[in-house]
């Protein structure tokens, strides 16, 4: 499956539209993590913790999409874009979306 | 009486802890910021929408991503400018900082896939906020370019998962 944030590819023939395809995640981090996450916002710096959940978030919600525009026959999605909403403490959802697009065959088809 | 001593000698030791870490943590990050940019200086990042003609390339979704809080100074700080209004610079650098090194990790995967160019760079920046938590996630995501003979030979080294795998985490 190839996944781009760009509207074409040159040289690649889109055959089909097949629509929107999306997926989105909401997670949250165990307590202790919270606790941690909170001395850490009295000296500054990177939340590792936090970066890891939302970066694992960010690719079941990207896998959701996937399947999603597999299951419709896709063999790409274009023009993807991320939306990241804090909507509790401690829990944020990731949301992505893109057009599922079938593509001509080519030399290299997706990697 | 006393109680109010103590609680004002608990807010002054954060505020100078937090100077004092959060200023030195803020300096060694700008230094390797800065030393990983003159390094990656060969694989330019652009923010257009249309892809180069000049050869075939083959696109893949690079992302990175961090998360950064702010320390108890910087809170105080953000604070005071808040009542007069104005440039809350101690927030500017902190995102500064979270953009850059994300970029600077989006660039490291798209190296890794021997990516010519970054196209359509998008930011996307989002508060996690945990009760008093003032933490920032900053994404840059875009499309790694990779030429066709290298994307050709890279072919059976990659897989589905691989569009998913975010860039390597450095150390802060």
């Amino acid at each position: 499956m190839l996944v781009s944030n760009l509207e074409f590819l040159p040289g690649r023939k889109v055959v089909r539209h097949l629509g929107l395809v999306q997926g989105s995640s909401v997670r949250s981090k165990h307590v202790g993590r919270d606790i941690a996450a909170s001395f850490k916002n009295f000296f500054g710096g990177e939340l590792r913790g936090y970066t890891e959940l939302l970066s694992d978030s960010r690719e079941e919600a990207t896998s959701r999409m996937l399947e999603q525009a597999t299951s419709l026959g896709a063999n790409a999605v274009l023009n993807v874009r991320y939306s990241t909403s804090s909507i509790a403490a401690g829990a944020a959802e990731i949301f992505v979306y893109g057009t599922a697009v079938e593509l001509a065959e080519d030399v290299v088809t997706d990697v | 009486m006393f109680s109010l001593v103590i609680q004002a000698g608990i807010v002054v030791s954060l505020l100078v802890l937090g100077y004092l870490f959060g200023s030195f943590a803020e300096r060694r990050h700008y230094k390797k910021i800065r030393e990983r940019e003159a390094k990656g200086t060969g694989l330019p990042v652009i923010a257009s929408r249309y892809p180069p003609q000049d050869q075939r390339y083959h696109q893949h979704l690079v992302t990175g991503s961090t998360v950064v809080a702010s320390d108890y100074f910087k809170n105080f700080l953000a604070g005071l400018v808040n009542i007069f209004g104005g440039r809350v610079t101690p927030f500017e650098s902190l995102l500064d900082r979270a953009r850059r090194e994300a970029v600077l990790r989006m660039k490291d995967r798209a190296r890794e896939l021997g990516a010519a160019y970054v196209f359509n760079i998008k930011f996307d920046t989002t508060r996690i906020a945990t009760g008093r938590l003032a933490a920032m996630e900053v994404l840059a995501y875009g499309t790694a370019m990779v030429p066709m003979d290298k994307a050709l030979g890279l072919r059976s080294a990659l897989s589905d998962d691989d569009v998913l795998q975010p860039g390597p985490v450095h150390a802060v």
